[in-house]
């Protein structure tokens, strides 16, 4: 061994994690350094709930197939060309090994929760979400005796010329060195450091809550980039939804989604409408609302409808706010009154009759209206009425590290080869240059993470 | 405005500082909007048919929890989240709290409320009871053979028959009023597939499994079928002593063939084999509630280890018996016996014992539902 260990992990969630167990598998003797405590870890792999693997014939839960053709389709959509071609069909190719490989290592899986059976052909979901899978991968490592630190704060890393030499951290108020043959970078994003986004996004990110963990704070990243490691994605690019204002700041995770923005109208704080709330299915278009009301003052808005959806969108983990009339609700609200009543009259006058089904692209939409809504336009006269107060959640950042097919981070003018690997959030951005396809995240992570477990083991022989 | 949103949030965020009912109407909303547990268990299928959750809803779900675990060691809003979500601690609690409220006659909720005690109480009285009448019928009548030599076959089956009826009755009523608080309809409109699927459930204890297979989570992050295994083994133990009390009837009445019996004739072997695996199921389920994970237990006065203890007690008094056949201990034996059965017998109506009885509504309500659906 040529230093205290062969591979040193930073980072344990889902993909830090398939790395150390790759690397402990091939052999090598591992350490995990983790910043969070034990009782919070998993990262943000803890709030996913499934993963989207390549398969040319039925792979358990998955019926059908979802073949390399259609898999490269919709990510060549998704990030309107934004991705590196030879990384991406890597990608999906081991994709199809996530899931046995998963299976392998305890973790379950089972057909798609209630809600989301669009994604049943496509998305393996995890059985007990991803903490049942954090905890099960925690097992494994646990087995091979492989050494978590958790509450490894300040990591320093010493990078010279592209190569790994040893970090520094500080542990129950220690100051703890560890050199390693090779290391492995998976401490996931920066979206939980809002003054880094505000460096790209303005004062508006200040107001932004965080869907995952904490501790994504990019302090890894940000060492690799002074390091003069090759920097992918910008950092204005990240996945943000419109989630209910109410979440806490952070760890909100998936239950403070709010699904009834087609059925009703968003309004700003103003109380005006700024976007087609049915242009496509609410799963297709969730993604780009986080912006939307990033864009708006104040980064908020509300969501209103009445009393006819009640039950026709997946249940709000906070009640909302409710009132028999418009004026009460725009109080309630904080909304100027007379501006709610005008936008809703004006959206009630222009709807076009029509059979409504919220099931399909139905035909009832607004005409005349200089922001239309195109389909589920239906009038909102039937009291009481309903509103949620939506603002930007966070789910990840894709500004990364660039890796090769190995997973080896890339140095400008380095004249020696790295022994650093990334895998995870952390080098995403070469897969996903920008868009969103749902369970891609865990994907790219379970892919590099065995790719980069392996090849840290192999650099350490 | 910000502080209306807030007032409206704190059934969210307020943890512990509510009533029972709603903390778990609390949770069960934000499991509702989360859905991560869906396929583990019974619980969450049932809770997704549902938009609200009001008192009756929430004891048919708190009754179908198994108390796995599982849910709460995969819960990514548990403490320390401030959501606080600990789905198996709050059903316990509220479990104890039905048991209690299902009770008939209301005035008997008091039992549950107490179980440890009420368990000492009666079996000390029973076995006491028991004693007493030996010792004041004198000497030992000579009539009967075996146990009856001390206590008469017609002053058991006087005594037990009796209790039995009441026990009956007891049942009628705590079973109909909890039935009516579920989506089932009257017995006999229930379609068989339903009674089919719900007694694979009971018979498999699907429901323990994770939904995986392999096994609970009460210990903790590792699963483990040893719950299962101990819960069957006592609950098959008890049904082969059941079958053993039945056979024994039909051999004394229908084929006038008295006990004791001999060690292969078929009340004997369901018997002994019954009482041996509820000797080990019984050991074995209360190690397992000693191991419990602490976040999910709960206290239960008793409740639990009053069950539990009955059944060993009862089984090893019942092993010993024709062990001690001839001896002098006999006679004070069978009494401890009969003590432990007759309280058992209470505890049939008014113990933990009503837990399967209330679990086998629940479990027939949920597949209920799913055909219906
Ligand atoms: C609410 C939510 C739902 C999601 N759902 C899905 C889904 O269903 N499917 C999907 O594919 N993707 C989903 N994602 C995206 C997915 O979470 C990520 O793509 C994936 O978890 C990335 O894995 P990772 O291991 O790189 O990062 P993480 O799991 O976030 O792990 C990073 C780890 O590094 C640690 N760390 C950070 N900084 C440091 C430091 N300086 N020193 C030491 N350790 C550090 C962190 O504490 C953390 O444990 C979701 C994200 C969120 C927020
Ligand atoms: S127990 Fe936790 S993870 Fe499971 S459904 Fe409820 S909130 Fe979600
Ligand atoms: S503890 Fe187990 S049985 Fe009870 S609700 Fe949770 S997963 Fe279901």
């Amino acid at each position: 061994m040529k230093g205290d260990f062969d591979v040193i992990v930073i980072g344990a969630g889902h993909a830090g994690l398939t790395a150390a167990i790759c690397a402990a598998e091939s052999g090598a003797s591992v350490c995990v350094l983790e910043v969070s405590p034990k009782n919070v870890r998993g990262g943000n792999s803890k709030h996913t709930r499934n993963l989207r693997p390549m398969h040319e014939s039925a792979l358990h839960p998955l019926e059908g197939s979802y073949g390399f053709d259609e898999y490269m389709d919709d990510l060549l959509r998704v990030t309107d060309g934004e991705t590196n071609q030879a990384l991406a069909t890597l990608t999906l190719e081991a994709s199809a090994n996530s899931v046995p490989w998963l299976k392998d290592h305890g973790v379950a899986f089972q057909p798609p929760l209630g809600g989301t059976l669009h994604l049943g052909r496509t998305n393996a979901f995890f059985l007990g979400g991803g903490k049942a899978v954090m905890n099960a991968l925690f097992q494994c490592a646990d087995k091979l005796n492989i050494t978590v630190v958790y509450e490894a704060l300040d990591i320093q890393l010493d990078v010279d010329n592209g190569v790994f030499r040893r970090v520094d951290y500080s542990h129950q108020g220690n100051t703890e060195h560890l050199t390693a043959a090779s290391l492995v970078v998976a401490a996931g994003g920066f979206e939980a450091n809002l003054e880094w986004l505000a460096e790209a996004w303005g004062d508006a990110a200040l107001n932004f809550l965080v869907r995952g963990t904490p501790y994504n704070r990019g302090d890894i990243l940000r060492q690799l980039l002074a390091a003069d490691a090759v920097q992918i994605g910008d950092a204005r690019q990240c996945h943000a939804v419109a989630i209910d204002g109410r979440a806490p700041q952070f760890d909100g995770g998936i239950c403070s989604r709010i699904d009834c923005v087609p059925l009703g109208i968003v309004v700003n704080n103003q109380a005006e409408r700024f976007y087609d709330e049915g242009e496509d299915f609410w799963p297709k278009r969730y993604a780009i609302w986080g912006r939307l009301v990033a864009a708006q003052p104040d980064q908020v808005a509300y969501s209103i409808i009445d009393s006819q959806s009640a039950g026709l969108f997946m249940p709000t983990v906070f009640p909302p706010v409710e009132a028999p009339s418009l004026r009460e609700l725009a109080e309630k609200l904080g909304l100027p009154q007379e501006s709610l009543s005008t936008t809703v009259d004006t959206f009630n006058h222009s709807i076009v009759e029509a059979d409504f089904n919220h099931q399909i692209l139905d035909g009832c939409h607004t005409q005349g209206l200089a922001i239309a809504k195109t389909h589920w336009a239906r009038k909102l006269d039937k009291p009481p009425f309903r509103a949620y107060m939506l603002r930007p959640g966070i789910t990840f950042t894709y500004l990364g590290v660039e890796v090769d097919a190995n997973a080896r981070v890339k140095f400008n003018d380095s004249t020696c080869t790295s022994n650093i690997f990334a895998a995870g959030e952390i080098m995403a951005g070469n897969v996903l240059g920008q868009g969103y396809l749902a369970g891609i995240g865990m994907t790219i992570g379970s892919v590099f993470g065995r790719i980069a477990g392996r090849e840290a083991a192999r650099h350490a022989r | 405005m910000q502080d209306e949103l807030t007032q409206t949030s704190a059934p969210v965020t307020a943890p512990n500082l509510l009533p029972l009912y709603e903390e778990s109407a609390r949770i069960m909303t934000i499991c509702n909007a989360c859905r991560f547990c869906e396929g583990h268990c019974a619980v969450f299928p049932a809770m997704e048919q549902r938009l609200t959750f009001d008192r009756e809803t929430v004891d048919y779900l708190a009754n179908l929890c198994h108390q796995c675990g599982a849910c709460y060691q995969h819960c990514q809003y548990a403490d320390p989240h401030e959501f606080n979500v600990n789905v198996p601690r709050v059903f316990a609690e509220v479990r104890h709290s039905s048991y209690a409220h299902y009770a008939w006659p209301k005035g008997m909720a008091w039992a549950i409320r107490n179980a440890g005690r009420f368990t000492i109480l009666t079996t000390l009285l029973a076995t006491a009871f028991f004693l007493l009448g030996v010792t004041l019928s004198g000497d030992q009548s000579s009539e009967g053979v075996g146990f009856y030599a001390v206590i008469s076959h017609n002053t058991m089956v006087t005594i037990f028959s009796f209790v039995g009826w009441l026990i009956l009755l007891v049942w009628y009523f705590s079973i109909r009023s909890f039935w009516l608080t579920t989506a089932l309809p009257g017995i006999f409109n229930i379609p068989l597939p339903v009674y089919r699927r719900a007694m694979v459930s009971i018979l498999t204890l699907k429901n323990l499994d994770g939904g995986h297979g392999h096994g609970c989570y009460q210990q903790g992050e590792v699963a483990s079928q040893l719950r299962r295994v101990f819960h069957q083994m006592t609950m098959y133990g008890f049904l082969f002593c059941f079958v053993a009390t039945s056979l024994g009837t039909i051999y004394h009445y229908g084929l006038s063939a008295p006990a004791p019996y001999d060690w292969l004739t078929a009340p004997k072997f369901f018997g002994v084999t019954g009482g041996v695996s509820l000797l080990v199921g019984c050991a074995g389920l209360w190690w397992c509630r000693r191991s419990t994970e602490q976040a999910i237990e709960t206290e239960d006065g008793g409740l639990g280890n009053s069950l539990i203890g009955l059944l060993f007690f009862t089984s090893l008094t019942g092993l010993a018996l024709p062990l001690l056949k001839g001896t002098e201990y006999l006679a004070i034996i069978l009494c401890l016996h009969l003590g432990f059965v007759l309280a058992l017998f209470l505890n049939f109506a008014w113990g933990k014992f009503m837990h399967s009885i209330y679990r086998c509504v629940a479990l027939l309500a949920s597949e209920y539902e799913k055909l219906r659906q």
